[in-house]
């Protein structure tokens, strides 16, 4: 990662599909938490060796182009995410971090579930997304 | 099966409470990574082990295994990750700035 | 909140604004703000007085901790609406007397009157609180906003040494009263002064009625200066004079006799209470009368007495609780005591605070306080030297001024005192007339020599620092002024206070002992006949002028020569003791390594866990019901335990992230077998992710080395390491077994019923996270966060070369 193989053919071509792959189930895993296993912090954590992958097959300044924004900014946007849920259920008079679901007949997909577990659950996967990013990048970039 | 459980998990303690102890700074960030393991596998085995499905109730079965000790244990990995990372860059800050690993040589002076 | 609530915490609210008023208008002295809250506290509280006076109460609630017991209530009766008018009348006046004597333009007035503010505050806290904890806490703020003022002059060594003390001594006797207060929870259930005094049968039925009474008589004594605890309030003398004016006569000090006088209805009525308070109540007299004799500085002289007036109330205190123990229909009669022990508290208020006021113009006025260059003061200062004689004549007690009055009064209590009959007062009673009129007699002699070194005699004009000397301005003498008519006019008809206030708060401090529409009996009067006070007043009159006639020839005993209380020596070397030997403790116990540190956590959690389970035969082991091993779970087993166990010997970075990697994967395997898929997949990913670190780190760390260490400490560390891993091993055995054998049901059948009908899904573990346990899954993402945002700051923020935190 520090010093990028950024001729690795072969690598890249690879990682370019495996990604795909790995950011669909990783939004899978995220989606299904909550009727089968899965949820935020195995959808965040599947998210974050994505995004690992695809900086072991390219260089930084590449990936620096492609993803522009700090990966620090999701840690507070997940964690507003996690305190909004819980203060939102407080507007209506229930106590800190009620959760409410309901079964909305959607077009095409029939009856979904909805709740408001996946906002929070949407937190705690942008937080460890975030977290587990912003750890890993800051340590790989600290070059002396 | 749990009480060869609970000797694994003595192993484990004692082989990270070793490596806790050590003078080099690198085997107490394994000592922590170790240690943790062996918490995680210690509240799982308190719950039972394997009696009733996993706890998916859409799979058509009547047992269960206890949900909580599972629930409990995955928050408690996910800090680790983050315990074990900070301890990591600390461990690694302390060695640039003082370029040694050796605790006792990270002593500080007598009078702190 | 009710109005008497906001006008608590008035001061409080205040001194928010106080920086804001002294920064915007510089032009104004500061004080003059403060001067109106006092100001309109003082007429608030007299409305009051109707109330108090026809025997009535009031009581408001506020709820703070309703469920511990803690609430803010307020309570006004006699007791309490005689302080809060003290403290605000006397707040006025020294509010006043400060603009002048902190006229400096360069004192830091927004600073002082904070501290001030604060400390009038608390101290109507701890007067008005019915709650406990709540007077507690009010308690601890007069401590600290007294330590503050104390060390208003921060930069005199001597200011920081008994603001130190002073806070050292009081927290130590506040925290003592807070043990006697949680005992007297224990007891009776509540913290509410009112509801005690209900039950206070269960208080004195309890094994625990001597050491909660103890407890909370330390507060007491060490906030009112009691001996041994009186070493405080000379050394507080540094403080400013109208902060010792207010703290040392009429608030900060009376608030261990308020609370004395207050518990009285809980504790009152037996032989211990009579005699702790009695006697530490004469001994600190006796004490303070004469330390104050030896003092050649004007405040200490004014400290000493401040502190034998004080003794001289608490045994008033101290007698006058006999009148529980006569419970019947003649025990008016022995009230006298308390009745005492108020009409002095008012009197002490007043003289002693024009005295300190007098004290600190001479100061302000000839720069010194020292009575050996003093002398001839009064052609320069008549009113002051006036206001002196008349406050000196009321504390020596000469009639016809209110000092007077109150010192026959204790006169005749301790008198009546002894001769109780009660409480082995028939043998050793006699003794307690004796001291007190010998500490009567040293009460004269020093207000003697305060006034005729200080006014009489000759000007000695080249030991003072100032050219010339001259009257203080008016401003200055306004507050003294007002003070000693008070003085005056409480001397010549005492029987204004009587029914108005003095009553209502006898009242306070015997309840009971009327029965309903009754009064006592409050009529202070000159004369009595030639009865056995008035032959003891002439005859401290008497040695008094004998003994300051002849002091000449006393006065070159070593006695008067050193000043030095022998209580200071022993405090002094306490304190250096305590931080000595804190020293030594902690250098043996911080090594600076951090395996010394984790052996000592080891070694503590592995006795504690063994002792536990010997003594309680905790060990279980039981083989039934135990979960089959299939024959690829060995292997499993086998390849974790081999891995772990081969960490401490790898001498290879990678081949260290690659075992240690191993093992996360195999303790994820382990957790498919233990059906949680869950955290199987999240211990992969983990694993995977934590690989990566430690490869990204490890670039940059050092090789490993083999540990160097002595044999003998690495013997000590095996014997460490096993003993942790034996009883974790005995733990985890002994719980399940305990689980399997009691039938213990787990609240699984909760999670595993209410998933799908009370938060819609299937997957109970992430229904837990997200929905049952939501706020720890909360909590553990804003770890998560400060870890992260940790690492980034260890990275990215670091110091420059050669800067130093």
């Amino acid at each position: 990662m520090r010093k990028s193989p950024a001729n690795n053919m072969m690598l890249q071509t690879a990682m370019r599909y495996i990604t795909i792959i790995v950011f669909a189930f990783s939004f899978y895993l995220f989606f299904a938490g909550h009727n089968s296993p899965g949820g935020g912090f195995i959808g965040g954590l599947m998210t974050a060796s994505a995004f690992l992958i695809l900086y072991l097959a390219f260089d930084k300044k590449i990936m620096k182009k492609v993803i522009p924004f700090d990966f620090t900014v999701l840690i507070g946007i997940g964690l507003l995410f996690g305190v909004g849920t819980g203060i939102a259920s407080m507007l209506f008079d229930y106590p800190f971090l009620t959760q409410f679901f309901d079964y909305f007949p959607i077009p095409f997909f029939g009856d979904v579930e909805l709740t408001t577990a996946l906002s929070f659950d949407l937190g705690v996967y942008l937080v460890v997304v975030g977290a587990a990013m912003s750890i890993i990048l800051v340590i790989a970039g600290d070059d002396e | 099966m749990e009480i060869v459980m609970s000797i694994v998990i003595g192993i484990v303690f004692a082989i990270s409470v070793y490596l806790l102890l050590s003078r080099n700074l690198i085997r107490v960030i394994l000592g922590t990574l170790t240690i943790s393991h062996g918490v995680h596998l210690l509240l799982i085995t308190m719950s039972e082990l394997q009696r009733g499905a996993p706890p998916l109730l859409n799979i058509g079965e009547e047992n269960f295994t206890d949900p909580l000790p599972q629930a409990l244990v995955l928050t408690a990995i996910v800090i680790a990750f983050g315990v074990t990372s900070m301890l990591l860059v600390m461990g690694y800050r302390t060695y640039k700035e003082h370029n040694t690993e050796d605790l006792d040589q990270l002593r500080g002076s007598a009078d702190e | 909140m009710t109005l008497l609530h906001w006008a608590t915490i008035s001061p409080f609210l205040l001194a928010i604004f106080i920086p804001l008023l002294y920064k915007y208008f510089r032009k104004i002295h500061t004080g003059w703000f403060v001067l109106i809250l006092p100001l309109v506290l003082f007429i608030y509280y007299l409305n009051y007085l109707p109330v108090t006076r026809d025997g009535g109460t009031v009581m408001e609630y506020v709820p703070w901790v309703p469920s511990l017991g803690i609430n803010i209530d307020l309570y006004v009766d006699g007791l309490s609406l005689l302080f809060a008018l003290l403290i605000t009348g006397i707040g006025v006046l020294v509010v006043l007397y400060s603009i002048y004597y902190l006229a400096d333009k360069k004192e830091r007035l927004n600073n002082f009157y904070v501290y001030l503010l604060l400390f009038m505050g608390a101290m109507l806290g701890v007067v008005l609180s019915d709650n406990l904890i709540v007077l507690y806490v009010f308690w601890e703020a007069t401590s600290i906003s007294s330590a503050l003022l104390i060390s208003y002059w921060f930069h005199r060594e001597k200011s920081i040494y008994g603001a130190q003390k002073s806070m050292f001594i009081t927290v130590f006797g506040g925290l003592s009263m807070l043990g006697g207060f949680s005992l007297i929870y224990v007891m009776t259930g509540t913290f509410s002064i009112r509801e005690i005094i209900a039950n206070v049968d269960l208080v004195t039925a309890s094994s625990l009625f001597i050491p909660a009474m103890l407890l909370v008589l330390l507060g007491a004594f060490t906030k009112s200066a009691q001996f041994p605890f009186h070493i405080w309030l000379p050394d507080a003398m540094e403080a400013p004079t109208p902060v010792s004016a207010y703290l040392h006569s009429a608030t900060m000090v009376k608030a261990g006799i308020y609370l004395v006088a207050r518990v009285t209805p809980i504790f009152g009525g037996g032989a211990a209470w009579f005699w702790i308070i009695t006697l530490a109540g004469l001994t600190t007299l006796i004490w303070g009368s004469l330390q104050a004799v030896r003092q050649k500085d004007l405040k200490s002289i004014l400290a000493f007495s401040t502190v034998s007036q004080l003794g001289m109330i608490m045994s008033l205190l101290g007698a006058g609780s006999a009148a529980y123990y006569f419970n019947d229909g003649d025990n008016l009669l022995y009230t006298t005591a308390i009745l005492a022990a108020v009409f002095h508290l008012i009197n002490h208020a007043t003289f002693k605070g024009s005295l300190f006021m007098a004290a600190g113009i001479v100061d302000h006025q000839t720069g010194t306080r020292d009575i050996r260059k003093l002398g001839g003061l009064m052609t320069f200062m008549p009113i002051t030297a006036t206001i002196s004689l008349f406050g000196l004549a009321a504390m020596a007690g000469i009639p016809p001024l209110n000092g007077f009055l109150s010192k026959e009064l204790f006169f005749t209590g301790m008198v009546q005192a002894s001769q109780y009959g009660i409480f082995n007062l028939d043998t050793w009673g006699m003794f307690l007339p004796i001291i007190a009129w010998i500490a009567s007699i040293f009460t004269f002699l020093y207000c003697a020599i305060i006034f005729f070194k200080t006014f009489r005699g000759k000007l000695q004009l080249e030991k003072l620092n100032v050219s010339k000397v001259r009257e203080a301005p008016f401003g200055m003498l306004i507050s003294p002024i007002i003070l000693i008519t008070l003085v005056i006019v409480f001397g010549l008809f005492p029987n204004i206070l009587a029914y108005s206030i003095i009553d209502p708060a006898m009242q306070s401090i015997l309840p009971g002992i009327l029965s309903v529409g009754e009064r006592f009996e409050v009529n202070i009067t000159h004369w009595h006949g030639f009865n056995l006070e008035l032959w003891m007043t002439l005859g401290v009159f008497l040695i008094g002028i004998l003994l300051y006639r002849t002091m000449n020839r006393w006065s070159k005993l070593g006695f008067y020569r050193s000043e030095q209380d022998i209580f200071n020596y022993v405090y002094d070397q306490g304190y250096d003791g305590l931080i000595k030997g804190s020293q030594v403790i902690t250098r043996a116990q911080i090594t600076g390594r951090l395996r010394d540190y984790f052996v000592y956590m080891c070694v503590f959690m592995v006795l504690l866990i063994f002792y536990t389970m010997f003594k309680y035969d905790g060990f279980m082991l039981s083989t039934d019901n135990l979960s089959p091993i299939e024959p690829y779970m060995w292997l499993v087993l086998i390849a974790f335990v081999a891995s772990i166990v081969a960490v401490p010997f790898i001498n290879n970075r990678m081949t260290a992230i690659i075992v240690t990697g191993a093992a996360g994967y195999l303790v994820a395997i382990m957790f498919t077998i233990f059906r949680a898929p869950d955290l199987a997949l999240t211990q992969l990913l983990i694993e995977t992710v934590s690989v990566i670190l430690f490869m990204l780190v490890f670039v940059h760390l050092p090789k490993l080395k083999k540990d160097k260490i002595k044999p003998s400490t690495k013997i000590v560390n095996l014997i460490v390491s096993v003993s942790v891993g034996v009883m974790m091993t005995l733990v985890s055995i002994s719980a399940f077994a305990f689980g399997s054998e009691t039938g213990f049901s787990s609240i699984r059948e909760y999670f595993i019923e209410n998933s799908k009908a009370l938060a819609g899904g299937y997957n109970i573990v992430n229904v837990i996270l997200v929905d049952f346990r939501g706020l720890d899954t909360m909590l553990e993402i804003l770890v998560l966060a400060i870890a992260a945002l940790g690492v980034i700051s260890f990275i990215k923020l670091r110091l420059k070369e050669g800067e130093d935190v």
